[in-house]
């Protein structure tokens, strides 16, 4: 076994983690506090990884395009909280799903009208482009610019959650919704401003993941399932859990797939070995959702 | 006789504007345009009306009207629509299909209503092989052969030690086998990834640390897309070569990928650059009419068109002999963007694959160059399961 290997696996296992974990952050500040299901969060992903392409182009910077990318998503974001989403607070689980899977298709034509639906070009800073020699391992830059920003994010996050104003009725709100409103807390505004956190959040995945994925039309539903799957794990509502669930999935994930075939290799010959390791490391992370919830139903870290 | 000649003239013409009224050409167009596949639709479709054009909106001579409709890359709502057609617009031709299962769910419906399907793209083995139907041709390839004939490229470039990977569904499967049929070196490794993989990461890791003399990739769509960029930003572009099918390395992923793709061999029947007559017609028409590069999807369904215009022509325009129209679809009078081009007994091509080699054209744009001819005369080895004659 070569270690350098298994770190570099490791390593590329918490990235993917971190990449889940900007994701499943604003999804499960929104489901928690504001007991939604937006399944469009993946549409703002999308919108995030394009205007951060677009700008990229206008202002020829990425460092320039990233926040202003962020900005606007936040932005939009408020903008279907007012206009849509604030008549379903009310309405069941059901009918949220309904809607917001509606707000899934209106942003796939929306940019596919708008951009055409060949998926299109976003490069990495020309500084983060190439790779780094991390003690004998050579590593994509940009790869660990992704595991800087996640952390940054984490640590933004429980700075804002545990020590600011805002943060205490974020975590009222999630634990005991009707006794802050009865408290005489503006839900209204707090549920917009987490609203909007939550898209810049999806933005900012977007505009990480745009430069080493492909920046296509449904982009966002093929990160929204492992999303899901992150935040049940981690506990519905904390993005302690989301934190936690995302490195879980992330580091399984790729030692799944990286370790597996090898593993089956020892005791089946190669060809079976290869199919039952594919099988069954594009399966782990469900088995590993299905264990988490049978010895702790409510995820790892439940909110409240 | 002066007055029976009016008589004559008048049943000729009554004749003449009934034959006229029933021999209008019916075709369905059933491809995917919305949703991730909607890249290869536009492509299919501007493709397709390219040929239409061209023949003054007459294919074959005959007034020609396409139905249009979107399949969403859904098997369900391609039968679906399939049936429409076949029942209210009457058409006697389908084509547009990409997709293999598509094609698969659709193929009965078509069959049963002696509706010819003509595929532009959609190259199952189950349908050259022993579900192969008198209704249905294929003007693109199985992809297994594509596969194979990376393989024998491999060969010829001197590739001692591969690395193989794919995703783990039944075109990648039948992609990989193909190229395991004509590639006798060693195999490094050999990786099914998921279908519709995000992160390559870890697959890439394990590449670098085989340190194979090439790596043979079967991604199509997103997958390749996702797979190049990182790829170069792991620093392995020029390192290790990488070499696989034309299905991932064309016009509809170039523009994302940019500079990460220069440099990789992949084979294929068809290249931008082809020279023959019809390629050169071809490519100036296209680029003129639409301001980009056709991928090899236009190109297929250019000539799926130019295939249904020659047998319609062949049969002077009568559609209602379906034994005749087929026997004339079989003889494959025209002129191919491919060069030559002639049908196996399962309505297959039998052609010719070159290696293609992605290069940057005189304008700057990603294009692919041929460099060499792989083999000739290339057959299918489902030809042999396939009952009709």
């Amino acid at each position: 076994m070569d270690w350098m290997l298994v770190a570099e696996q490791g390593l590329n296992g918490v990235q993917l983690g971190v990449m889940l974990f900007l994701m499943a952050a604003g999804l499960t500040l929104v489901f928690g506090i504001m007991d939604l299901i937006n399944l469009a969060h993946g549409s703002f992903y999308m919108v995030g990884a394009y205007l951060t392409a677009l700008f990229a182009r206008t202002f020829d910077s990425f460092a320039l395009a990233l926040p202003a990318a962020v900005l606007a998503t936040a932005a939009l974001g408020l903008l279907v909280e007012v206009t849509t989403l604030r008549t379903l607070y009310r309405r069941d689980h059901l009918d949220q799903v309904l809607a917001t899977f509606g707000l899934i298709l209106f942003f796939n034509e929306l940019i596919r009208i708008l951009f055409g639906p060949v998926p299109i070009f976003l490069n990495p800073p020309a500084a983060l482009a190439g790779t780094v020699d991390l003690f004998g391992l050579t590593y994509p830059a940009f790869r660990l610019a992704i595991i800087g920003v996640g952390v940054a994010v984490a640590a933004f996050l429980w700075v804002l959650i545990a020590h600011t104003r805002v943060g205490m009725l974020i975590r009222a709100g999630a634990t005991n919704r009707e006794m802050v409103t009865a408290l005489g807390v503006d839900v209204r505004l707090l549920f917009s401003l987490v609203f909007a956190l939550g898209c810049g959040l999806a933005a900012l995945a977007g505009a990480m993941a745009g430069p080493v994925l492909a920046v296509q039309v449904g982009m966002g539903e093929q990160i929204l399932i492992l999303t899901f799957v992150v935040i049940v794990i981690g506990g519905i509502g904390s993005v302690r859990g989301a934190l936690a669930g995302a490195l879980l999935v992330g580091v399984v994930d790729t030692l799944g797939r990286a370790m597996l075939p090898g593993l089956f290799r020892l005791f089946l010959d190669p060809a079976s070995a290869n199919g039952v390791g594919a099988a069954l490391s594009s399966m782990l992370i469900y088995v590993l959702m299905a264990v988490v919830l049978a010895i702790r139903p409510r995820g790892l870290f439940p909110a409240g | 006789m002066p007055r029976t000649l009016p008589l004559l003239a008048a049943a000729f013409a009554l004749v003449a504007t009934t034959a006229s009224a029933a021999e209008t050409l019916r075709i369905g167009f059933l491809t995917t345009l919305s949703g991730p596949g909607a890249v290869i639709g536009a492509d299919i479709r501007d493709g397709f009306l390219l040929a239409l054009e061209q023949a003054g909106g007459k294919l074959g001579g005959l007034d020609t009207q396409v139905f249009e409709a979107d399949d969403q890359q859904k098997p369900d709502v391609a039968v679906g629509l399939a049936n429409r057609m076949v029942e209210r617009d009457r058409v006697q031709f389908v084509t547009g299909t990409i997709w293999s299962n598509l094609a698969l769910a659709m193929m009965p419906t078509l069959a049963s209503a002696q509706v010819f399907f003509i595929s532009p793209n959609a190259g199952t083995a189950q349908l050259a092989g022993a579900q192969c139907s008198p209704f249905f041709f294929n003007v693109s390839w199985t992809v297994d052969v594509v596969g194979e004939m990376a393989g024998l490229a491999a060969m010829q470039q001197g590739v001692k030690r591969a690395y193989v990977m794919a995703p783990n569904y039944p075109a990648g499967k039948d992609v990989v086998a193909g190229f395991r049929r004509s590639y006798k070196g060693e195999l490094a490794g050999e990786v099914f990834t998921q279908l519709g993989q995000l992160d390559y990461a870890a697959e890439i890791a394990q590449v670098k640390a085989a340190r194979p003399d090439a790596v043979f990739i079967f991604l199509p769509g997103g997958m390749g897309i996702n797979f190049l960029k990182q790829y170069q930003q792991a620093g392995l572009v020029g390192e290790i070569p990488l070499i696989g099918p034309g299905f991932s390395f064309d016009q509809d992923t170039f523009g994302a990928v940019g500079d990460a793709v220069l440099g990789v061999k992949n084979t294929l029947q068809w290249s931008q650059d082809l020279d023959v007559p019809a390629n050169r017609e071809f490519m100036a028409a296209f680029t003129a009419k639409y301001g980009r590069q056709p991928s090899y999807y236009a190109a297929q369904a250019y000539d799926a068109a130019r295939l249904i215009d020659g047998a319609v022509k062949a049969v002077g325009g009568d559609l209602s002999d379906k034994d005749r129209l087929r026997k004339a679809l079989e003889a494959a009078p025209f002129e191919s963007t491919r060069g030559a081009f002639r049908f196996n007994t399962n309505h297959y091509p039998i052609q010719t694959y070159y290696l293609r080699e992605v290069v940057k054209g005189p304008d700057g744009a990603l294009t692919n160059r041929i460099i060499g001819t792989v083999a000739t005369d290339v057959a299918d080895l489902h030809a042999a399961s396939c009952p009709t004659k």
